[in-house]
């Protein structure tokens, strides 16, 4: 694999699972439980909808095959979507959507951290917007999980059901290839194993004043979606959707 | 002079001269109701109408329309919430607002019970919805109470944006391949009465319009307002090379507006009644929303209360 096809593949990893992340909270709009949750929920989705422009805009002029970030969106199949299995998760009901946040945040903050180090100049520099937004995306969920963690009996159920039934998929989020290997020898990738100690306190922190207890460290992982494209039932629905306009008027543009 | 004339008069006074009313202003009671009842009215159809919008989020068919879709519908739900905040400072609690909207005893625009059935609509709707209700937040912004033309000042900003995004999404599909061109034709042949009638009835049978227009909460009448709107599409709907669904409008040299045809107000009153295809479908929805949440409110609530507590006891303890 060259460092070109490694740089690609890298970069529709983090485009895919920001896109598909985004796409789910967007399913909220106008559902949400406040007018003013519905705000930040679509705010985050922007964000990461945005990010994910950024990326895949970078990944098709890497890949030079004269593709767009649209291309790339929306003229992929399931097996060529990289984003973890954790943001493709279905919503559930609204503490499920903020626990699959969460997970997610903790990571994209720390990883963003030292992606902003990276020596590929635009991957530098996309992580440096994000890491603004990521901040605050951060901030919001970490928030919701104490309020609701130690709100009433039932949103306690409510929190600890969706910290138990997400946390397998909090694992692939540290998984590693050749596609790693190689930017980080070229200083572009930064190493994730040395992050996992660091989500997992992040996560305990947060759980403890939500007095929620962490799933068990040792527990089986799952994995596929972000190294080979291997994902869940639910990836096809989402892209059935989301694809449909371009694949049924493949000459138009909007 | 009783007092209570004394302040009826001091109010005529500020009406007559332009100066607005604000919160801590006396002001009759009949003026106070038919703003809360106008303004919440109006703050439901901005919440009310992110259905059918947030409805094609995640089918936008590129990714700088899926964004701009998402911004547009934010915006919305942030005018939701100072329109909401702007009936507060009259008296009027949300949670009671809002359930009159829940039980059917308050209004939101009609044009929302329409269904957006393809991507064309998302166009049509920015350009001909956003545009109607610009026409009337415009004049909304000399409306005699301060916090309401202040929150329209805003919102007209945004919703202009809004507008020409959606034209512009039309126009794009106008001159795209023929299914595009027929798909924007047909969602302009179905929103364009609809759009018109967003007016409201002729001013003549409008049940609240004079009285809105003596205390300056509205400025000007339906018909006025329609006729604007009407003369200000039909260009834009020809540079598009669209037609507009009315074999009756034309243009009138010696009055200088455009002759349209006769409104089919049975309709407009049927969907007002609960008939069209999505009232019961957009208040299920809004209603879900509230009870699905409850929950999250509840913890919420019960956190802070928590918290505050904690604080106290940390407080008496040192």
């Amino acid at each position: 694999m060259t460092i070109k096809e490694a740089l690609f593949q890298y970069t529709l990893r983090q485009g895919d699972t920001s896109l598909i992340l985004g796409h789910r909270l967007s399913e909220w709009c106008g559902h949400g439980p406040k007018l003013e949750q519905d705000i930040a929920l679509i705010n985050i989705a922007l964000d990461l909808v945005g990010q994910s422009r950024s990326y895949l805009e970078y990944a098709a002029r890497i890949e030079d095959k004269n593709r767009t970030e649209d291309d790339l969106a929306y003229h992929r199949a399931e097996r060529e979507f990289k984003n973890l299995l954790l943001v493709e998760q279905p919503n559930g009901n609204w503490g499920n959507t903020i626990m699959r946040s969460f997970y997610y945040d903790v990571f994209h903050y720390l990883f963003l951290h030292e992606l902003v180090k990276s020596k590929d100049e635009q991957i530098a520099a996309i992580a440096q917007k994000s890491l603004k937004e990521v901040t605050y995306h951060l901030k919001h969920n970490s928030d919701w999980v104490i309020r609701l963690g130690d709100g009433t009996e039932e949103s306690h159920v409510i929190m600890q059901t969706a910290a138990d039934e997400l946390w397998m998929f909090t694992g692939e989020m540290f998984d590693m290839d050749e596609v790693d290997d190689i930017l980080m020898k070229e200083g572009i990738a930064p190493d994730l194993k040395p992050l996992h100690s660091k989500w997992l306190q992040k996560v305990k922190d947060v759980f403890t004043e939500a007095t929620l207890k962490v799933p068990p460290e040792d527990a089986w992982m799952q994995s596929g979606g972000k190294l080979k494209g291997i994902h869940s039932e639910q990836m096809g629905f989402i892209l059935s959707e989301m694809q449909y306009l371009p694949r049924a008027y493949p000459d138009a543009t909007w | 002079m009783s007092k209570e004339k004394a302040f009826e008069q001091e109010f005529e006074n500020k009406i007559e001269n332009e100066i607005k009313i604000e919160p801590r202003d006396w002001m009759p009671e009949k003026y106070r109701e038919n703003l809360i009842r106008q303004i919440s009215q109006h703050a439901h159809s901005e919440v009310v109408g992110m259905l059918p919008e947030a409805n094609w989020i995640t089918r936008a068919p590129s990714l700088r329309r899926k964004v701009a879709l998402l911004a547009k519908v934010q915006d919305e739900a942030g005018h939701g919430l100072y329109l909401y905040s702007a009936t507060e400072t009259l008296g009027a609690r949300r949670e009671d607002t809002v359930d009159d909207l829940h039980e059917g005893r308050a209004k939101y625009s009609n044009i929302f019970n329409y269904p957006s059935v393809t991507w064309a609509d998302i166009g049509v709707i920015g350009w001909l919805v956003d545009g109607a209700a610009i026409q009337n937040q415009v004049m909304l912004t000399r409306t005699s109470y301060g916090p309401y033309s202040r929150a329209m000042v805003r919102i007209c900003k945004e919703e202009s944006f809004h507008q020409r995004q959606g034209y512009e999404i039309v126009l794009h599909m106008a001159k795209g391949t023929p299914e595009q061109k027929e798909m924007a034709q047909d969602a302009l042949n179905r929103w364009w009465w609809p759009s018109l009638m967003m007016f409201g009835p002729s001013d003549k049978d409008s049940k609240h319009s004079q009285q809105s227009l003596a205390w300056k909460i509205k400025r000007q009448g339906n018909d006025e307002l329609r006729q604007e709107f009407i003369d200000k599409t039909v260009p834009q709907a020809k540079y598009a090379g669209l037609t507009i669904p009315d074999p009756d409008l034309k243009w009138n040299e010696e009055k200088g507006v455009h002759d349209f045809g006769e409104i089919d107000w049975s309709e407009f009153m049927n969907v007002i009644k609960g008939n069209g295809p999505m009232n019961r479908s957009r208040i299920k929805a809004r209603k879900a929303a509230k009870e699905n949440g409850a929950w999250v409110r509840e913890a919420a609530t019960a956190y802070h209360e928590k918290k505050m507590k904690r604080a106290q006891q940390k407080q008496s303890a040192a």
